[in-house]
């Protein structure tokens, strides 16, 4: 397979902390990533640099060959990269198919099609239909028809995950990040949430990076595992190798080794 | 935000409505009454541009610097050009203060809260301070405006004043319908977004500083364009025009107005210059408690403003 994003010796100081230390990594067209590692290991700080949100102090990013190191989160959207947040990012005072017709408008903007005569008829590029059909069409394959109407902010924890990955599939994006696109979920919600959304992701056939301290919904949807340790990758391969590592086992999953 | 229902946009019905019953009814009000609405226009027009900026929550309080411009465009177009056409002066007016708009907005688009609040109100302070400076402007003083004529021809004393007024309702209306539009657009849906969430306007792959920018300027222009008539209506423009307090009104204006819909701002305006004239009348001395009393039984009573008082009826109909 391809590769469609590759990272290299991207480093990151805040002071004296090492945020992100000469990390490496070549991501494959099409694959399911799974990014583990304990809390301030460095996985947020590598989607910050992948997403613009951060500039790195070495190291570069290309994207199916392009430099995108330097480019503000805005253009990185444009080219096909896009993220949802560990906190919901949303529109709070609007209602959830507003949320969306937002995103929408801006896909549309972007396609120049800003529609000031003709904005009922365009159709949404990519979709060929209408916004108000494709809102409905993305809110149904997440379950969330039913809160439409609904304000953004009073949404129940669950439904804010899945309208912030919602938001982020929008523009159908070619590589999808998503930072712990469970936490703060149930645990039987789990499943169902990252089962929804890599089947929203396969429809649309997008590149998937997920944040994720739950080994077992890792080791279930990962094809591979970076496992992130002091802003260091201690081990990247597929999640049984990758969790059978003695330094994973020591510094990410807690166990002994 | 706009729902697609059929049938049409009951705003532009509004919008047409108004403009024709002003224009049949106008000549029979008497003087003074087209003169508040000569002014409750400028106004409103300003207040039309704030309405822009608050729904993306932000709040200038230097409007006034762009009404002053437009005030003091229109005024040089007659000192310096013998220029006196209604027209010419709003369309200069709003053109000068929509450059100055597009140039400031580099850097106030980087700014929010009250950083872009008080960044808005010190540009503003500095015109005011470089016009009491300026002999050739009539320093504190100002200086009068040629009398306003219309594609060349100057009406009978008695027409000037439904002239102007029709001048300003017809450029209202134009302005009202286009930032109706704009509303309806991707870019103009944005003002609420930006308002929540600015890092997800970023992450969907827009520039929110942009949509500011953007919306600056024409917040700007119809200032400018509202200065103008200000100018034009009442024949004499000073520095006051680009003082703090001026800006303080319109947003006044806009509060008691709410941001619901365009026609909002040049009802406020009407009502507020309504109070105005109605309190100094009773009160020269206290007419701002008068008025300070109605905002505060406004903001406790109708927080989103009269237009929400529509609203209400509409949906109860």
């Amino acid at each position: 397979m391809s590769v469609i994003l590759d990272a290299q010796g991207l480093t990151k100081n805040f002071g004296a902390v090492t945020a992100a230390n000469e990390v490496s990594a070549a991501i494959e067209k099409d694959s399911v990533v799974g990014l583990i590692g304990t809390n301030g290991a460095g996985k947020t700080t590598f989607i910050n640099i992948v997403t613009g949100y951060l500039k790195p102090d070495r190291g570069s990013i290309a994207y199916e060959g392009r430099d995108i190191t330097r480019l503000p989160p805005r253009d990185i959207t444009r080219l096909g990269i896009c993220r949802s947040f560990q906190i919901p990012q949303l529109y709070g005072s609007l209602s959830v198919f507003d949320n969306m017709m937002i995103g929408i408008g801006i896909v549309l903007r972007n396609a120049g099609l800003a529609g000031y005569l003709s904005r009922r008829a365009a159709l949404v590029p990519g979709y060929g239909e209408p916004a108000e059909a494709v809102a409905e069409r993305i809110l149904a394959r997440f379950g969330l028809l039913e809160y439409r109407e609904r304000n953004a902010q009073v949404l129940p924890g669950g439904a804010r995950k899945l309208l912030d990955i919602a938001l982020a599939m929008v523009a159908r994006p070619r590589i999808l990040l998503l930072d712990e696109p469970t936490s703060g979920v149930s645990a039987q919600e789990k499943f169902g949430i990252m089962q929804m959304v890599l089947e929203a992701v396969r429809a649309e056939g997008a590149t998937v990076l997920f944040v994720e301290h739950d080994m077992e919904v890792v080791s279930r949807f990962a094809q591979r595992v970076l496992a992130f340790y002091d802003g260091r990758i201690i081990a990247d391969a597929p999640p049984r190798d990758a969790l059978a590592h003695p330094e994973v086992k020591r510094y990410v999953v807690g166990t002994r080794a | 935000m706009n729902r697609t229902e059929a049938g049409p946009d009951r705003t532009v019905v509004l919008l047409l409505a108004s403009f024709s019953i002003l224009a049949v009814t106008g000549p029979w009000l008497p003087q003074w009454a087209m003169f508040i609405m000569t002014i409750a226009v400028a106004r409103g027009l300003v207040v039309l541009g704030l309405l822009l900026l608050l729904r993306a929550g932000l709040v200038s309080f230097g409007q006034a610097l762009f009404y002053c411009l437009g005030a003091y465009s229109a005024g040089a177009l007659g000192r310096f050009f013998g220029i006196s056409d209604i027209f010419v002066e709003m369309l200069v007016g709003g053109a000068v203060a929509a450059a100055t708009a597009f140039v400031l907005g580099f850097l106030l688009a980087r700014y929010r809260g009250i950083f872009f609040g008080l960044l808005s109100l010190a540009l503003s302070m500095i015109l005011y301070g470089l016009l009491v400076k300026s002999e050739a402007l009539g320093s504190t003083d100002g200086f009068n405006i040629l009398p306003s004529t219309l594609f060349g021809i100057r009406p009978g004393a008695e027409w000037v004043r439904y002239a102007v007024l029709l001048s300003a309702a017809a450029v209202a209306l134009v302005a009202a319908l286009l930032v109706h539009r704009y509303l309806g657009t991707p870019l103009g849906r944005l003002a609420p977004a930006i308002k929540d969430n600015e890092i997800r306007v970023e992450y969907m792959g827009a520039s929110a500083r942009r949509a500011v920018h953007v919306k600056y300027v024409i917040a700007g222009a119809l200032a400018g364009v509202g200065g103008a008539l200000a100018a034009t209506a009442v024949g004499h423009i000073d520095p006051e025009m680009a003082y703090w307090t001026t800006s303080g009104e319109f947003i006044f204006i806009a509060i008691l107005a709410g941001t619901g819909n365009v026609i909002a701002p040049f009802v406020g305006a009407l009502i507020y210059g309504a109070i105005h004239t109605l309190a100094y009348d009773l009160s020269p001395n206290t007419w701002q408690m008068s008025l300070g009393a109605a905002l505060l039984v406004l903001i406790v009573f109708l927080p989103e403003g009269i237009w929400s008082l529509f609203n209400r009826y509409v949906r109860h109909s």
